[in-house]
């Protein structure tokens, strides 16, 4: 049997397949349709301090061979996170990583001082693809100077592993990567959702009540696999690839491109036991191709 | 109508629920889309719908003994009324209700509308199953030629005692729980929206509710939370 264990910034899963933030729920969603021991690590619907309401309807809207989605980050606060969730997620064997968010430094670093003091919380994912109060709502993950100082603020309270999700709506996400490398993050994951917009051509009013919103699915991933190998030839730290990922054959790409870790996101919703499948299938791989550690794989890229 | 075998043992659906369907494997459409079931019998589950975009177009075009993949049965359930009901039907909203017809055969007076009467399907088959049916059509093609919310009004003036049940377009929708909310009648009304996950993890579905500590309402998933809600605690946006 070929090893698929995987270390994250200090974390060790038991193979590298993980859920995006935002298309798992709090983990409840779906343990009806997959065991969730089977995963790398589960990783939550996005956190902030307060709960927070999030967009008016419509938030999602299909395009071709992807989707928009302006949710707003809906979500029941950390507070209730704790409380609520947690006491179900501990019961599982897999990594628990919390993925979370602020609308001002304070509030990264309140929120990751919470929650890397939780137990059970195994790590965390830093969502940088969110407007900046204090800086006319510009979004911290498109400054390197804004980026820098959220990640050094919250790495000095977050005593668990930190992972940086990086945004790809910016000009060089390698310089971002060095960034988050640069100020304490332990690994980085990315992409983010790719921001778009649709119109509704007989009313010519936006598809989305938000206007503007986050592609992800299929269209993407193209894009997300020359943005892993951008990064992993400019950073160090492990990285965690996700756009666009159905099947073992498209998690390969990103492995071979050079993540360690990958995250099937809007998959889940067209399959809810996409994340376990891909499981089987990456081992099948290894073994018809007598891969005997997935890390082999990982940055393996023949140019 | 689209009749499925599941191939794994499935759960049994109750009136109101729900399932994702998806016609093929490819990636446009990429999502599965949102259909009542109609009846669940023997074994086989099935659905009536209409055609709309991609997604209904590529159900349409399955052949006999072809693959669908779906998930379900999703969402709440209506509450089964325990004597006479009304209930209230858009066009291709009936297959909402069909289900609970069936489970309380003849108890329910229906108001049914379409746009035309090509929009109101299997009309003879309901009949069968309800106490009364009252059709109107916006063109006058089959029944009254009126809004359905006009002959419910009326009807609804000397019955408020009896619970209502809606599904069809949510500007229907809306009218018909103002109504009952004048008239103090109680009333559920099963949810349009546009769904990617159909189980409560995307948050793409939502639809303000209000409840007791929180009377501006509050997003709750229509995928999970409902279809099915009590109309009063609605808090209708838009249109
Ligand atoms: C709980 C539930 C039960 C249902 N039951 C049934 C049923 O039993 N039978 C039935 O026929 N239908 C039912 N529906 C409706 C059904 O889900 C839709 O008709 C179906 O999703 C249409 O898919 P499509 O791909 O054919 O159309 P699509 O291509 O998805 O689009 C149809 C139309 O909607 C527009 N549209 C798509 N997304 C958006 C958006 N975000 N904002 C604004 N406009 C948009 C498109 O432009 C197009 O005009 C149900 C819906 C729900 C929520
Ligand atoms: C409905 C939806 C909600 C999302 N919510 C979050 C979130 O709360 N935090 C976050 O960092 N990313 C969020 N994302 C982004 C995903 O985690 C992921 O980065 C992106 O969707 C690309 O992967 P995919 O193509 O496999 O979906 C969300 C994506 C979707 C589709
Ligand atoms: S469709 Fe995803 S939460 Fe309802």
């Amino acid at each position: 049997m070929p090893s698929l264990s995987v270390n994250i910034g200090g974390m060790i899963l038991k193979n590298p397949v993980m859920t995006a933030s935002g298309t798992f729920g709090y983990g409840e969603e779906y343990a009806e349709f997959i065991d969730l021991n089977r995963l790398g690590a589960v990783v939550v619907k996005g956190l902030s301090l307060k709960p927070k309401e999030g967009n008016p309807v419509p938030r999602i809207v299909e395009t071709a061979s992807g989707m928009l989605n302006a949710i707003g980050l809906q979500n029941i606060g950390v507070d209730r996170f704790i409380l609520e969730k947690m006491p179900f997620l501990r019961r599982f064997d897999t990594k628990v990583i919390c993925n979370f968010f602020g609308d001002s430094v304070d509030e990264y670093v309140h929120a990751a001082d919470v929650l890397s003091r939780t137990d059970g919380v195994h790590a965390l994912e830093m969502n940088v693809s969110c407007p900046n109060k204090q800086a006319g709502w510009c979004v911290f993950g498109t400054d390197p100077a804004v980026l820098h100082n959220v990640v050094t603020a919250v790495r000095k309270v977050c005593r668990i592993p930190l992972i940086v999700k990086l945004s790809p709506n910016v000009t060089s996400i390698a310089h971002m990567a060095k960034v988050a490398e640069g100020s304490g993050a332990d690994a980085v994951s990315l992409i983010n959702t790719i921001t778009g917009m649709a119109i509704d051509i007989r009313s010519r009013r936006p598809l989305l009540a938000n206007k503007i919103g986050g592609l992800s699915g299929p269209a993407i991933k193209p894009v997300a696999v020359r943005m892993v190998w951008e990064v992993f030839n400019a950073v160090k730290i492990p990285i965690v690839g996700m756009g666009g990922i159905m099947t073992a054959a498209d998690a390969l790409e990103f492995l071979i491109a050079g993540a360690r870790g990958i995250a099937v996101g809007t998959a889940n919703f067209v399959n809810p036991a996409a994340t376990v499948e891909i499981v089987e299938a990456l081992e099948q791989f290894l073994v018809d191709e007598q891969v005997n550690d997935v890390n082999e794989l990982v940055g393996s890229l023949r140019l | 109508m689209l009749t499925v075998q599941p191939l794994q043992p499935a759960t049994f659906p109750v009136p109101g629920q729900f399932y994702m369907l998806q016609a093929g494997a490819s990636y446009d459409p990429l999502l599965k889309r949102p259909f009542s079931y109609l009846s669940a019998e023997n074994g086989s589950i099935t659905f009536l719908y209409r055609i709309r975009g991609k997604g209904t177009r590529a159900i349409a075009a399955l052949r006999e003994k072809e693959t669908i993949s779906l998930i379900g049965p999703l969402g709440n359930a209506y509450p089964v009324p325990s004597g006479e009901f009304i209930a209230v039907a858009g066009g291709i909203g009936i297959a909402s209700l069909f289900s609970l017809f069936g489970a309380a055969t003849g108890r329910a007076t229906l108001f049914w509308g379409g746009r035309t009467a090509g929009e109101l399907l299997m009309t003879e088959t309901v009949r069968g199953l309800v106490r009364t049916a009252v059709i109107t059509t916006d063109d006058g093609s089959a029944g009254r030629k009126s809004l359905v919310t006009e002959p419910f009004r009326e009807y609804l003036a000397v019955n408020a005692h009896l619970p209502v049940y809606v599904c069809g377009s949510t500007p229907m929708m809306k009218a018909v729980a103002a109504l009952c909310s004048d008239a103090g009648a109680r009333c559920f009304v099963s949810l349009e929206a546009y769904m990617a996950c159909g189980v409560g993890a995307c948050l793409g579905c939502v639809v303000k509710i209000r409840d007791s500590e929180n009377h501006e309402g509050r997003f709750r998933s229509v995928c999970k939370d409902g279809p099915v809600f009590d109309a009063s605690t609605v808090v209708w946006e838009g249109q």
